[in-house]
């Protein structure tokens, strides 16, 4: 007999899954766009620092950088509830990885495009923000909605420094009831159904990007 | 700011580098599994038969989209319970493969669609049966472009074991974590273990990226 009573309690880690995702995406989106700026910037202290940061955070295992955070930042007088080194490290983490597809797609965009730009007596942060990123955009989504899931299935990672997340509330879970297999296979479908709904919004938000700017002519 | 204690961080370090050991030992077999089952995973999504290739197709995705951390406390907790007993090191091994197995999956199928029509016609020409065609003429072609992409999926692997700790595998973050405890300083063990994984995945890709160069630079 499949017994559902513990879905309620599994429901609340869940939220806490999804809360973090969300909040993890959105920080690193400034995060990614700020690395892959400044790896491309023409001073080289700043592409230094982005490159530093990049290799640092893609080298390391993302588990180490949780724990490091944990427990090194408060010994230098930082004390931070632990829900905020979560999305911190998810953040750092995901950005990092997201800085290289920024780059990748910016440096994908024709070289035309910034001629005529300037041709056009376009600043240089006019060029970036109203002609480069806008078409680098649709470059960008698809593997950013990848990045997505893998960032949702590392906020499982954040059960080790004890936030109640669905990981951390099925442990609690088996621990009282035993049902192992059915915790934990309830657990899995919850995850796959979050990263289908992730999916199904990137695919959404690339449909009405293509809708409102066309495909981009080589 | 906090000082970093050199003779402490010293004396540790024969300790982590045991779980370096554990922690490549893991990759190395995980890897091996994750190339084996994920060329099975990609050659089963190609197959005409549907039973074959949708259960195939639903494992990979499943799989990828879900966290490797569950499916290990899912391994390492239903399997005896099946009466599987296995080792927490070969259970960890089991998951790491299995999940990266599907994003080798993912890869051989970038490699094999890369084939064109016509090495398909002519082994049919040539009257090859398929088990020839894949192994004598498809898979010699299609596998040497993707072994970078592989490598990358090696050092992302690397980087996952530390998720095994959480199986009680004595790997290198688990032992940091059990001396950190004992001496109540965390900052020398886990600044260690990140350098350690830092260093190695930074070595790891300098093979990977030439590989890559290789086989871009044409005649090759």
């Amino acid at each position: 007999m499949l017994s559902l009573e513990f879905i309620p309690s599994l429901l609340k880690g869940l939220e806490v899954t999804v809360l973090l995702t969300a909040a993890g995406a959105l920080a690193s989106v400034p995060m990614a766009l700020a690395a892959a700026l400044a790896k491309m910037s023409g001073y080289r202290l700043l592409r230094w620092i982005a490159s530093t940061y990049v290799e640092v955070f893609r080298g390391t295992s993302a588990l180490v950088q949780l724990f490091w955070f944990y427990f090194v930042l408060p010994l230098m007088g930082l004390r931070l509830e632990a829900f905020t080194v979560g999305v911190i490290v998810l953040a750092l983490n995901t950005g990092a990885y997201g800085a290289e597809v920024v780059r990748g797609a910016v440096t994908a965009v024709p070289r035309s495009q910034r001629e005529a730009a300037l041709a056009l007596n376009f600043s240089p942060r006019q060029t970036m923000w109203r002609i480069i990123l806008p078409q680098a955009l649709q470059a960008i989504l698809p593997p950013a909605g990848n990045l997505m899931i893998e960032l949702l299935k590392n906020t499982a990672l954040v059960s080790f420094i004890t936030i109640t997340d669905l990981t951390f509330s099925a442990q609690i879970l088996r621990a009282e009831t035993l049902r192992t297999g059915e915790i934990f296979g309830a657990v899995l479908l919850m995850y796959f159904a979050v990263a289908l709904a992730i999916t199904a919004c990137v695919r959404g938000l690339e449909r009405w990007l293509a809708r409102r700017h066309g495909s981009v002519a080589a | 700011m906090i000082a970093f204690d050199w003779q402490y961080a010293w004396r540790v370090l024969p300790e982590l580098g045991r779980g370096l050991v554990v922690t490549i030992e893991a990759t190395v077999l995980g890897m091996l599994l994750a190339v084996s089952f994920g060329l099975a995973l990609a050659l089963m999504r190609r197959a005409q038969s549907r039973i074959i290739a949708w259960p195939a197709a639903a494992f990979v995705e499943f799989v990828r989209s879900t966290p490797l951390l569950v499916q290990l406390y899912f391994l390492f907790y239903v399997l005896p319970d099946a009466g599987l007993r296995m080792s927490p090191l070969a259970t960890g091994v089991l998951a790491l493969g299995l999940h990266y197995a599907t994003y080798c999956s993912e890869v051989y199928r970038a490699g094999l669609e890369g084939i064109p029509k016509e090495q398909w016609e002519a082994a049919t020409a040539l009257n090859l049966g398929p088990w020839r065609t894949m192994v004598a003429v498809i898979l010699p072609q299609a596998i040497p472009p993707v072994i970078p992409a592989l490598g990358n999926y090696l050092i992302a692997m690397f980087k996952d074991t530390p998720l095994l700790s959480a199986i009680t595998v004595l790997e290198m973050l688990q032992r940091a974590k059990i001396v950190s405890a004992e001496s109540f300083r965390y900052v020398e063990p886990l600044t260690i273990v990140g350098l350690a994984f830092l260093l190695v995945s930074l070595i790891a890709a300098i093979p990977v990226r030439r590989l890559e160069r290789n086989l871009r630079t044409p005649g090759a």
